[in-house]
């Protein structure tokens, strides 16, 4: 009943010591193990969102806070901007909403998935989907290993990212941010996400609309609040819906 | 105290957002067209977050050999799509943009 695609990528190079995944705790590593080489473009991130937000003038614990309650990179450097121009509540509140409106698809995309779950399960992973995580779960809940345990992996790779997010943006806080200069580490998040897709796209359809999204978010880049990705990725499932039902 | 009734509000909104259809589907079955644009996400999401970061890294699209992200993203993708292996795309991909920035900067 849920979409597939044949083949899932081949995490860290050794496919047979993650596939078939046995247990809840080798599901649980095997996602952690998916989510370091992000890390390594979102720990920056998150050092430089912990530095300027107590330049901004926030306090600590409201910068620390963030990071634990909203638990949203983009949404806290917006809001952390926001709140440090005496913007008024209600405008932060709304920006937050239209930023992150794209997390609803996220939502919508692994839904079919995490349906079967306890309910504390859902109230969980709900917590823990940010692009981040979101990007690693749902290619490995299209592949066909391993039904049993995906919300482990899924789990795994949520809090990798929740962990090192709030050591980061602490250190960010009390020893500000010297470190990341030229090495580009942000980076890594995007070629991560390539290394992600790439394998996963195996028809005309999924090729267009990775394209045409791709193409849309270009031209659309210059929306604020990140609508212009919304937009895009709007864009590119109406083009591979076309494509497939013109097949 | 406004400022934590701020964080918490924006707390809320981000989790009710991300709760919304993981909540809605325990009662409501997915509709068909739905359910067949639902596979398009992951694609259609990445890849608008890649395409900028590759091809306008500084904010105005760059297709020169200037652009070491270019370079760096094209490879990566080759190299993603010949083996499908996640840690040998991170390093292909790693590699090539330090290496084409130490170019660049002499």
């Amino acid at each position: 009943m849920v979409p597939r695609t044949r083949r899932s990528p081949q995490v860290w190079g050794f496919p047979h010591i993650i596939h078939p995944v046995s247990s809840p705790r080798s599901a649980f590593l095997a996602g952690f193990r998916a989510e370091l080489p992000i890390l390594l473009g979102a720990i920056p991130f998150g050092l430089i969102y912990g530095a300027l937000a107590v330049s901004q003038g926030l306090p600590s614990a409201i910068a620390l806070g963030m990071s634990s309650i909203v638990f949203a990179g983009s949404a806290q450097f917006i809001g952390m901007q926001l709140i440090g121009a005496g913007t008024p509540l209600l405008v932060v509140v709304l920006t937050t909403f239209v930023v992150n409106l794209r997390h609803m698809l996220y939502s919508a995309s692994v839904a079919p998935y995490t349906r079967p779950l306890a309910p504390a399960w859902k109230w969980l992973l709900a917590y823990l989907l940010t692009d981040e995580a979101y990007a690693v779960a749902i290619i490995h809940y299209s592949d066909d290993s391993d039904p049993a345990h995906k919300h482990w992996y899924f789990l795994g790779a949520g809090l990798a990212l929740w962990g090192s997010w709030q050591a980061s943006t602490a250190v960010g806080v009390f020893l500000g941010a010297q470190i990341t200069a030229n090495w580009s580490l942000d980076f890594a998040i995007a070629i991560t996400f390539i290394a992600l897709v790439v394998p996963a796209l195996k028809d005309r359809a999924g090729v267009a609309a990775a394209f045409s999204a791709g193409l849309a978010a270009l031209l659309a880049a210059a929306l604020p609040y990140k609508l212009g990705l919304m937009l895009a990725a709007l864009i590119g499932i109406v083009v591979g819906l076309v494509i497939e039902s013109s097949l | 105290m406004t400022l934590w009734l701020t964080i918490a509000l924006m707390g809320l909104v981000t989790y009710a957002l991300r709760l919304s259809f993981i909540a809605l589907l325990e009662r409501w079955e997915i509709p068909p067209l739905m359910r067949r644009s639902l596979r398009f996400v992951p694609p259609a999401v990445l890849s608008a977050i890649i395409f900028p970061e590759v091809f306008q890294p500084g904010g105005a699209p760059d297709l020169s050999a200037n652009n070491a992200r270019l370079f760096a993203g094209l490879l990566a993708a080759l190299v993603a799509w010949r083996t499908k292996n996640v840690t040998l795309t991170i390093v292909a991909g790693m590699g090539a943009l330090w290496l084409w920035q130490f170019f660049l900067n002499g």
